[in-house]
């Protein structure tokens, strides 16, 4: 079956996977063309064609000047809010996360299987069930509405993820190797800096990809914790589609998105199949 | 008194505090990080069930109503609304994403050129955030601005595709950019299954005079049976928090059209200043989700009693 | 009419060539095996065969009838795999089926089918179960089902034992054995052990690098092995085979081993008159020298009583395997266990000098 080939059927084959294709990427088409055309322009005609003149401009505008909510200096704050949040998060959760996948694997102690569930339980546990308690625990440590508190809970709930992908990992590694490791003297942090951590390259990659995409990406937390100035960009990307009720800037508006998307976008580009890597073994649960 | 210890032994309980004390750092770099992974979930769930049977309003209070918040809270038309509209969602997004997914991974699965193209074209909307797609997809599904006035302009007067603005329609809209965004996923997954199917199992079933359509119905697909249910049981978890795609899709609206559990939540612990119905609403979407994974959870390990019995 | 025929058969994958022109002929109930080392081409030349891939040139008949462009399903053959290959979701019953549902055969037959094959195999009691609760001996007799079902032309096995411990494969081995005996059945069968080989073949294909070395019946390989690598691959221990000259005698020709006083002198076998005077390669096998009060033949001037010293000594229980010095080189010889030799000392040993094989230095072929 792989290998036959009968033209008509394959034909059909191509086809469908274009359209599908097709499908895929209008939405995208959409918003790159449409953040290269002028508002009277789209307001004139709609969301979907082709830019009659090429509105460079717009990006500028996204950039520096819009007007979201009551500032108007544009999406780049709240692009570097999204930065230095999700950054740090991304670094101390992965690397948190490759000394307890290595401590719960190979190192082995007593409870770890017990506490390895509930740190995974983590993966099951809805946000909405973490909201009140984080409120409050932001206010008690005096990080409420601050970036620093971002990085806090995108780096404990972080954990959850990052230990099961590591921890994962690490399994494959043969428990004779840091036997071996252990008679010839080597300790804990020996072991993990010169065994396990120079394994352990793939994982880290995927690791990274994953929760970098994440962290950027989220929305609920950014939106309940931070206001005004402190948000990221996702939240700044629902204040923008509030705040267009006057006049509609679709133009600017979709620089702004692509402007925001672009970040995760790259990643994906770059990271390719430690990116699917992740996804499946997010799967493994 | 000193002396009554004698000194061997006083070296040794030393030697034994200092083994114990160097070993301090490695014993916390192990049980920091965990104990705040795994306390902070279960402190935070007990906390907000227990916040659940308080008569909380604007900050937490002590106190015992029962279960008082939950009956209110499944009496408001706005939860009823949104559990309605979770069940259409929720069965409408996992039935479409796992066939796209499927069909999908059917279709790259013959070996086409380009594959890995196509791939990373069906993949990327995984890469980006709900709030982007939402948006997008409520600049598109608009009828003044989006498809609707495309189709209108291309000269097709009467084509209408208002169901953003249409009470009825409205959840289907958060279907398709749901699916649009996640039916990538399962195809990932569908994929890597399609192609670790024994080869000596194709070559058999060639042998046997299995056509392609046999092949994949009596061969292949029964194969794909657990990767289905891991897909089913991941976007069903999906589907029962979907919070950020609806925010910025449709905000709930038009009216309630489209609330969802997870924004009753967000409105009432946020925006009304009742905590406890609030709680109560989190810990109803928690139970929603556990009515999906214990079952999850029970038939996988009665598949790994099966299997270890042959 | 033959049951296969394999015309010039040659494969190329991109730029390796796996099958350099294979040629072969079987004629109707025989089993033959194609044996040889990973690499070889032996499955390759299976699948061609079954149809599952396509050869780069040649032909292939089967029962007569040109089947190159035939697909695998109307080629009338069966394969049994050695992953044995059977559908998981479906039980044992709608296993052997599956090829007659999709070739729309009623029910009723389709019933008629198994219940025929499960009692040859014995396998009856396990029709309604799934593949996973069976034991690897009861899967290998539902693959072997599948395969009887069809009741074609010839049958195909794919290393179908290597996946079993060496205690069913004993006994599979004679259960496919009797099977074959029974329904004298046209059978291929690739596997990499020469012993299965030597049980199971009426014909065997030893193949080394895309080429057959000798395609003959298992005593002829056995015994007039066609070069030193069948020599060698063939029987456990190996064959010995040492540096010789051959030397015209008194008696005949000689092949000799060493040198001056310790030389040890071969008689060698008729035919190789045209190479005294020259380096050959003597090849006996470890049974051909045994203890010296064994009796090989009966017939006059065949006896030979060699001394050797021992260099080692493997007690199998059975017998024992000595390792001894002939010349320059090692050789094995299998002595019967009551012997007791010491390590160092010059033993003597009797020598079976019928079955002396000659070969060439340079390209390995056999002299005589």
């Amino acid at each position: 079956m792989r290998e036959t080939t009968f033209a008509p059927s394959r034909m059909l084959i191509y086809l469908l996977v274009l359209m599908i294709a097709a499908a895929y990427l209008v939405p995208l088409l959409v918003v790159v063309l449409n953040s290269l055309r002028t508002a009277e322009e789209i307001a004139q005609t709609s969301m979907i064609g082709w830019p009659k003149q090429w509105a460079w401009g717009n990006y500028l505008v996204a950039w520096g000047d819009f007007c979201i909510a009551q500032t108007c200096a544009g999406i780049r704050p709240y692009m570097l809010n999204s930065a230095l949040v999700t950054i740090p998060a991304t670094i101390v959760s992965t690397l948190l996360g490759a000394v307890a996948g290595y401590a719960v694997s190979l190192w082995r102690f007593r409870g770890d299987r017990w506490i390895y569930g509930v740190v995974t339980l983590g993966i099951f546990l809805p946000q909405q069930m973490r909201l009140l308690p984080w409120t409050i625990v932001l206010r008690d440590l005096g990080l409420t509405n601050t970036l620093t508190g971002l990085v806090m809970i995108h780096t404990i709930q972080g954990l959850s993820f990052t230990t099961l992908f590591c921890r994962n990992y690490y399994s494959a590694i043969p428990q004779e190797l840091i036997r071996a490791a252990r008679i010839d003297g080597a300790g804990f942090y020996r072991i993990f800096w010169r065994i396990v951590l120079p394994l352990s390259p793939p994982i880290l990659i995927v690791t990274v990809i994953w929760q970098f995409t994440h962290i950027w990406n989220e929305f609920l937390y950014g939106v309940t914790f931070t206001t005004g100035q402190q948000q990221p960009v996702t939240a700044a990307l629902i204040a923008l589609s509030a705040s267009i009720a006057d006049i509609p800037q679709h133009g600017v508006q979709s620089a702004a998105v692509m402007i925001a998307a672009l970040p995760t976008l790259l990643v994906y580009l770059f990271g390719g199949r430690y990116f699917v890597r992740g996804l499946t073994a997010g799967a493994v649960k | 008194m000193t002396e009554a210890v004698p000194a061997a032994a006083r070296t040794g309980q030393r030697r034994a505090a200092v083994n114990g004390l160097r070993r301090l750092p490695e014993f916390l770099t192990i049980w920091v990080p965990l104990l705040l992974s795994a306390g902070h979930l279960i402190a935070f769930a007990l906390w907000t069930l227990w916040i659940s049977f308080t008569p909380s309003t604007l900050v937490p209070v002590s106190g015992w109503v029962g279960l008082r918040n939950y009956t209110a809270m499944m009496a408001t038309r706005n939860w009823q609304i949104a559990f309605d509209n979770l069940l259409v969602f929720g069965s409408g997004f996992v039935l479409l994403s796992v066939l796209t997914g499927l069909a999908l991974a059917i279709l790259l699965d013959q070996r086409i050129r380009g594959e890995n193209v196509l791939r990373s074209i069906f993949l990327y909307p995984l890469a980006v955030s709900f709030v982007v797609t939402g948006t997008v997809w409520s600049w598109l599904l608009n009828p003044g601005i989006g498809i609707q006035k495309l189709v209108n302009d291309l000269g097709w007067t009467s084509f209408r595709f208002d169901w953003l603005i249409d009470r009825d329609m409205a959840i289907w809209t958060i279907v398709i950019a749901a699916v649009w965004q996640s039916s990538g996923f399962a195809m990932a997954l569908f994929l890597a299954g399609l192609r670790s199917v024994d080869g000596d199992l194709i070559k058999a079933a060639q042998i046997d005079g299995a056509g392609p359509v046999r092949m994949y119905r009596r061969v292949i697909l029964p194969t794909l049976w657990p990767i289905t249910v891991t897909v089913v049981v991941i976007q069903l978890q999906f589907a029962i928090t979907t919070f950020d795609l609806v925010r910025a899709l449709t905000g709930g609206g038009p009216g309630t059209a489209t609330q969802l559990p997870a924004l009753v939540v967000y409105d009432f612990m946020f925006q009304r200043g009742l905590l406890a119905r609030g709680a109560a609403a989190a810990v109803l979407m928690l139970l929603i989700l556990l009515a999906v994974l214990l079952p999850y959870a029970a038939w996988q390990y009665l598949q790994r009693r099966q299997s270890a019995h042959a | 009419m033959s049951a296969l025929s394999v015309h010039y058969v040659h494969k190329k994958f991109g730029a390796l060539e796996v099958l350099k022109g294979i040629n072969l002929e079987m004629g109707s109930g025989e089993f033959t095996v194609l044996v040889g080392p990973s690499g070889c081409g032996k499955s390759t030349l299976l699948n061609i065969i079954a149809g599952l891939e396509r050869q780069s040139s040649g032909s292939i008949q089967i029962g007569g009838r040109v089947v190159d462009d035939v697909p695998p399903k109307d080629r009338d053959i069966a394969m049994v795999f050695q992953s044995y290959a059977l559908y998981p979701s479906m039980t044992v019953r709608q296993n052997i089926t599956f090829g007659m549902e999709c070739r729309n055969v009623p029910r009723a037959k389709r019933n008629e089918a198994v219940a025929r094959v499960a009692k040859l195999l014995q396998i009856d009691g396990l029709l309604e179960r799934k593949p996973s609760q069976l034991s690897g001996g009861q899967r290998q007799r539902v693959a072997m089902g599948r395969a009887l079902v069809r009741d074609p032309l010839l049958f195909l096995f794919d290393e179908p034992l290597s996946n079993l411990d060496a205690q069913l494969r004993v006994e599979m081995r004679m259960e496919i054995k009797q099977l074959h005996q029974r329904l004298g059945s046209t059978i291929v069968y690739v596997t990499h052990d020469q012993i299965e080989a030597m049980t199971l073949a009426t014909r065997i294909a030893v193949m080394r690098q895309g080429v057959v070395q000798q395609f003959a019946d298992p005593e002829t390989v056995y015994n007039r092995p066609a070069n030193l690598f069948v020599a060698r691959f063939m029987g456990a221990p190996p064959m010995n085979t040492l540096s010789a000259r051959l030397e015209a005698a008194s008696e005949g020709t000689v092949a000799v081993i060493g040198q001056g006083a310790a030389a040890i002198r071969f008689p060698a076998p008729a035919g190789s008159e045209g190479w005294i005077g020259r380096e050959v390669v003597l090849g006996i096998r470890p049974e051909c020298i045994a203890e010296p009060t064994r009796h090989f033949s009966d017939a006059p001037n065949t006896a030979l009583t060699i001394a050797a010293p021992v260099e080692m000594i493997e007690p199998m229980g059975a017998e024992t395997i000595v390792v001894l010095r002939l010349g320059d080189e090692r050789a094995l010889g299998r002595v019967s266990p009551d012997l007791r030799h010491r390590l160092g000392e010059t033993a003597r040993f009797a020598v079976d000098t019928r079955k002396i094989n000659l070969f060439d230095p340079a390209t390995g072929d056999r002299l005589a």
